[in-house]
């Protein structure tokens, strides 16, 4: 168990291209990070650099008070389960979970009371005979991590464990990978490129983008409080909307937001302090598809009803997606699954702006 | 309409399957002649020199019957050659030259590979096809040069010398062969032997040898091949019968001036033949299984 710590640290690769340029991160002990972002982000580098797969360019990393830029992977004390299993393929699912104990010259009682305590932990004793090629990839993914929690590791990494895996089982791995963790409770930092997977799995999710965090919270803050126009964008599925607006004097005082000629939203009145000196200005409205729904005038007197028509709608069972163009900009809906919508029709609907964000559209800020 | 539309696509589905059936049949009929014309020009000479050692002096020079049969089977020949103290000289000197020659070109090679394919060292790239242009220099143009050291070094007449100078030969292919194997491994698994905490030797002790070892497998017999056929060589280099490996042995002592000894030349190459049949019957389905390795994934 351990702190882990980034400060400024930089991955300049030999082109002089910076895959990470000097991100700044402290890590809990007994905390589960995921680095979430799109592919090139530097999320990967930055678990390579923990894992000591990677030189550090310049900065420091520490893990448990020490800096341990020049110490090699192994004597780090990390396990890490890579996205393709990388298990010894000659070996046997006992020999590959027992091999990094064999290296550290483990007694051999020792070794086989941790392996069969993984192994109770994963479920997979009876498969500890077999071949990693006689395995599923969800059972090849459990001897991943088997031969990580062996170990008994002072930080757990994992490089998109689940991304070779079809849609159900990776949702049923994630469910596994959380118990463990409620159960060895080792410090853990996880990198994916699924935002669900993030939400779902970390107590802090750090968003990178560029080679920079973007911001680090709480799932809930990251969806509720987004920093920046990309995170909004990333957080959440289907993703935010974004409408090009301006802000503008309202009704009875207040503020409106103009989207169209046609379409002007009123701020909400305990917004209109915040929102205020950005009176006049070119902005971008970032709402949420769940945030827009359907027009009732008996459910929600007084909000303000806009027609617009269909473009594509999606069923999905619980709830059903509605695909509108607003002025060329294409934006999605989550309506009852109730509603009646056929493409081309006109379908009423209305705004939580209560659950707004407004940006600013040159630096991508909320504001 | 609809059903004119569907019987057309039918009558189309199975004229394609007529024309496929000719075309597979065609292709059937071009192997079977081409793999008759192979196997006649490939085993017809063994053939015929399994007939001819079976068959006395006598019976060889007997101007009347067909050569192709035998009409007196005899094993004197094998006898012969079995039972002489030259034949197994060189029988022991081919044996040691060529389990020498393949474990140091394979310590050489495998060592070579792992590290022009994983350490990533400056000139690594530079260096691998550097090792494979060494194959491609044919060895006949060597053996001028190379009988100058082998003379400075004192071992000319000495099967050492063998020992020394096979494996320039089968190294460059040998690593080439070991370099594409190494690399058709993936990364991670190196990585992963690295945070489990393990040192580049053991990475390749461990990891590396039982997870390449069809290509291992391919690369032995390539050396083995190299060393118990290579003729040129012991025939600069080596001259008397104490010296002397399997290749050159049964020409220089089999023939004495113009009279051949057919029958025992026959059955020495049958025997000195043994080895490679039994090595490569044994080790076929890993040999094939290297050749295509890393051809597809998986």
């Amino acid at each position: 168990m351990a702190e882990v710590a980034c400060r400024k640290v930089v991955k300049e690769y030999d082109a002089g291209v910076q895959a990470v340029k000097g991100i700044d991160l402290d890590i809990a002990d007994h905390e589960f990070v995921v680095l979430v972002g799109p592919s090139g982000c530097g999320k990967s580098t930055t678990l390579r650099m923990i894992a000591g797969l990677e030189e550090v360019t310049s900065g420091e990393i520490w893990i448990d008070g020490d800096v341990v830029n020049d110490v090699p992977p192994r004597d780090r004390d990390i396990a890490m389960v890579f996205q393709n299993y990388a298990l010894y393929p000659h070996m046997s699912v006992f020999d590959n979970m027992a091999f990094g104990l064999k290296l550290r010259k483990f007694p051999k009682h020792e070794i086989s009371r941790r392996v069969d305590e993984a192994a109770r932990i994963l479920d997979i004793t009876p498969l500890l005979d077999r071949k990693p090629r006689a395995l599923s990839g969800g059972q090849r993914q459990r001897v991943a991590m088997g031969r990580a929690i062996v170990r008994n590791p002072k930080v757990f990494l994992f490089d998109e464990p689940l991304s070779n895996l079809d849609a159900k089982l990776r949702v049923q791995m994630r469910t596994e990978i959380k118990k463990v963790h409620q159960t060895v409770r080792t410090t853990t930092v996880y990198v994916t490129h699924d935002q669900v997977e993030a939400m779902t799995l970390a107590d802090r999710v750090v968003v990178m983008n560029g080679g920079n965090i973007e911001q680090v919270g709480a799932p809930q803050e990251l969806y509720h409080h987004p920093a920046t126009r990309f995170v909004a964008g990333f957080i959440g599925s289907p993703a935010m909307n974004f409408l090009p607006c301006r802000v503008q004097d309202g009704a009875n005082g207040g503020l409106a937001v103009r989207v169209t000629d046609s379409i002007t939203l009123p701020i909400p009145p305990n917004r209109v302090d915040r929102y205020g000196k950005f009176k006049d200005r070119s902005m971008v409205l970032g709402l949420r598809p769940e945030h827009l729904f359907e027009y009732h005038e008996q459910a929600k007197p007084g909000w303000t009803r806009v027609d617009l028509p269909v473009d594509v709608v999606e069923p999905m069972g619980m709830e059903t997606m509605v695909h509108f163009f607003v002025d060329g900009v294409p934006v999605c809906a989550r309506v009852d699954p109730a509603t009646h919508a056929e493409p081309n029709e006109i379908l009423p609907l209305t705004a939580d702006l209560n659950q707004m964000h407004l940006m600013e559209p040159e630096t991508g800020r909320v504001v | 309409m609809s059903t004119t539309v569907a019987e057309r696509r039918i009558a189309v589905a199975a004229q394609r399957k007529h024309s496929l059936h000719r075309s597979r049949m065609w292709a059937l009929w071009g192997s079977y002649i081409a793999l008759s014309v192979f196997v006649v020009m490939f085993l017809v000479p063994p053939f015929y020199t399994l007939m001819t050692s079976l068959k006395s002096s006598a019976e060889i020079s007997a101007q009347t019957g067909s050569p192709w049969l035998v009409r007196h089977p005899t094993l004197e020949n094998f006898w012969y050659l079995i039972t002489y103290p030259n034949f197994q000289r060189y029988y022991l000197n081919s044996i040691i030259v060529t389990i020498l020659t393949v474990v140091v070109s394979m310590v050489i090679s495998v060592l070579a590979a792992f590290s022009l394919s994983r350490m990533g060292f400056w000139g690594s790239q530079t260096l691998s096809t550097g090792v494979f242009l060494t194959y491609l220099v044919p060895p006949s143009l060597l053996f001028i040069p190379l009988f100058q050291i082998i003379g400075q070094i004192g071992l000319i007449n000495n099967f050492w010398c063998l020992v020394l100078l096979y494996p320039t030969l089968a190294v460059p292919f040998c690593t080439w062969i070991m370099i594409g194997y190494f690399s058709s491994i993936p990364k991670e698994l190196d990585e992963a032997a690295l945070i489990d905490g393990a040192g580049y030797l053991q990475m390749l002790w461990k990891i590396f040898i039982p997870v390449a070892m069809p290509g291992i497998i391919a690369a032995t017999i390539f050396a083995f091949t190299v060393s118990w056929g290579a003729f040129l060589y012991p025939l600069a280099y080596l001259y008397t019968s104490n010296q002397m490996v399997l290749t050159v042995g049964i020409i220089s002592d089999l023939i004495r001036g113009d009279v051949f000894q057919w029958g025992k030349i026959m059955a020495a190459c049958l025997l000195a033949s043994l080895p490679p049949i039994v090595i490569y019957a044994f080790l076929m389905d890993y040999y094939v299984a290297g050749l295509t390795a890393g051809a597809t994934k998986g």
